[in-house]
């Protein structure tokens, strides 16, 4: 069975001129609705052997000791839009340092980079769609967009599910940070309700005493096509 | 329940989905070989470029590719990631040539994340010398842009230029 339609009004808006890199990197031209064939309708699969012992633990996955920061998990439940479980799907995660720093070549912030701290993450999800990671909470970090622009404290995610048509790649927030409304990332989302949803709540149940605390995002990956084929428009 | 909403994957998508690119130590990298040295199939070679609507190469993109083995099955299937060249923007990969399946020609399906680029975007890489001519989705595209979906061989190997925006702007999917 085929997905549903992507609802492209409730994804980021492709251009936004406040977020200058996406001037000349989206495309101009619509893109074109084609039927979802075997190309789409299969995807890779992840098994348990791709997942190394430490690479849901970004504490422990880099350097010999702790890294500095606020000690944070980060779980959730990968569903579909019908709220099925998605299981055993790879969820690959990437953040920047307690600082704000990112682990890579191309980041020249002047925050130091902490030798405990790699900043990558991969786990499967179980039978019932749950993953989890520990890791510390990434600081925020200036950018060249405008004059005086930072990110929020995000953690970027990869999402495969059960198909190429199901392929995410999003970002996470974190409840209650004043720079999520300022941030020209977000904003390319044009719903608040959307916006809503990448925002994860402090969760104090899974929080740990004297340990760490928590914080839980749920995604939510397309769903399968109810409408029977012959009911459904040319072009819908 | 509404799809999680996408947002891009930025500049430093290596850390997560290619850390040795990164420079990460302690995660392997996953897909970095899309075949296996016992694969069946015809090897091939196909590299390009990613530019955007300036002409500019991108060069902190990463492309993943999903494809049907030599029989056109996709099961499994074969996948795979390609980091451009940090310094020229410049792809290269090997794979083996799909078969056709299902009406459809021998294609790859790629999927291009980087900076700049709010939700992924989905296209498909044809070769000039297969016959294309029955091939459903390429039949949806309208003739004057076929092209930018057809791979042409050169020096040994197929080349194939991505353009995100602008005049000879590559067809992207929304499947
Ligand atoms: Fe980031």
């Amino acid at each position: 069975m085929p997905f549903r339609p992507r609802d492209r009004d409730w994804h980021p808006r492709p251009l936004d001129p406040q977020y200058r890199t996406s001037i000349t990197r989206s495309p101009s031209q619509p893109l074109l609705r084609i039927d979802q064939t075997a190309s789409e309708l299969t995807g890779p699969v992840f098994t348990a052997s791709d997942i190394g012992p430490l690479d849901h633990d970004l504490l422990a996955n880099h350097g010999d000791g702790n890294p500095i920061g606020e000690r944070i998990v980060v779980h959730g439940r990968v569903t579909d839009e019908d709220g099925r479980a998605v299981p055993h799907t790879l969820v690959e995660i990437w953040q920047a340092n307690a600082g704000g720093r990112y682990r890579h070549h191309i980041d020249g912030y002047l925050a130091p980079l902490d030798p405990n701290f790699g900043g990558c993450g991969r786990v499967l999800t179980d039978a019932q769609g749950h993953y989890s990671f520990r890791t510390v909470k990434p600081g925020a970090y200036p950018w060249p967009n405008g004059p005086n622009t930072w990110r929020p404290a995000h953690i970027h995610f990869s999402l495969f599910g059960t198909a190429f048509a199901q392929r995410l790649v999003t970002q996470m927030y974190f409840e209650g940070d004043p720079l999520v409304p300022r941030c020209p990332i977000v904003s390319t989302i044009p719903d608040p309700r959307a916006i809503d949803l990448l925002i994860a709540p402090l969760d104090m149940d899974a929080a740990t005493p004297f340990d760490h605390l928590a914080y839980r995002f749920d995604i939510v990956l397309r769903g399968r096509d109810s409408t029977p084929f012959e009911n459904r428009m040319e072009g819908n | 329940m509404k799809e999680t909403p996408s947002q891009t994957a930025g500049p430093f998508l290596h850390i997560g989905l290619a850390p040795q690119v990164a420079g990460v130590e302690g995660v392997r990298d996953l897909g970095t070989q899309i075949i296996a040295p016992d694969t069946p199939g015809e090897r091939i070679r196909i590299d390009g470029i990613i530019r955007d609507g300036a002409g500019d190469p991108v060069k902190d993109a990463m492309i993943e590719v999903w494809q049907a083995d030599a029989s056109g099955s996709h099961d499994p299937g074969l996948w795979g990631r390609i980091s451009a060249d940090f310094a020229t923007g410049e792809w290269s990969f090997e794979t083996i040539k799909p078969g056709a399946g299902q009406g459809a020609a021998p294609h790859l399906t790629l999927y291009i994340l980087a900076r700049g680029i709010n939700i992924g975007l989905h296209t498909r890489l044809y070769f000039a010398d297969e016959d294309n001519a029955a091939d459903p989705v390429l039949a949806r595209v309208p003739e004057p842009r076929r092209a930018t979906l057809i791979a042409r061989e050169k020096g040994g190997a197929y080349r194939f230029e991505i353009v995100l925006q602008g005049a000879d702007e590559t067809v992207f999917f929304d499947a």
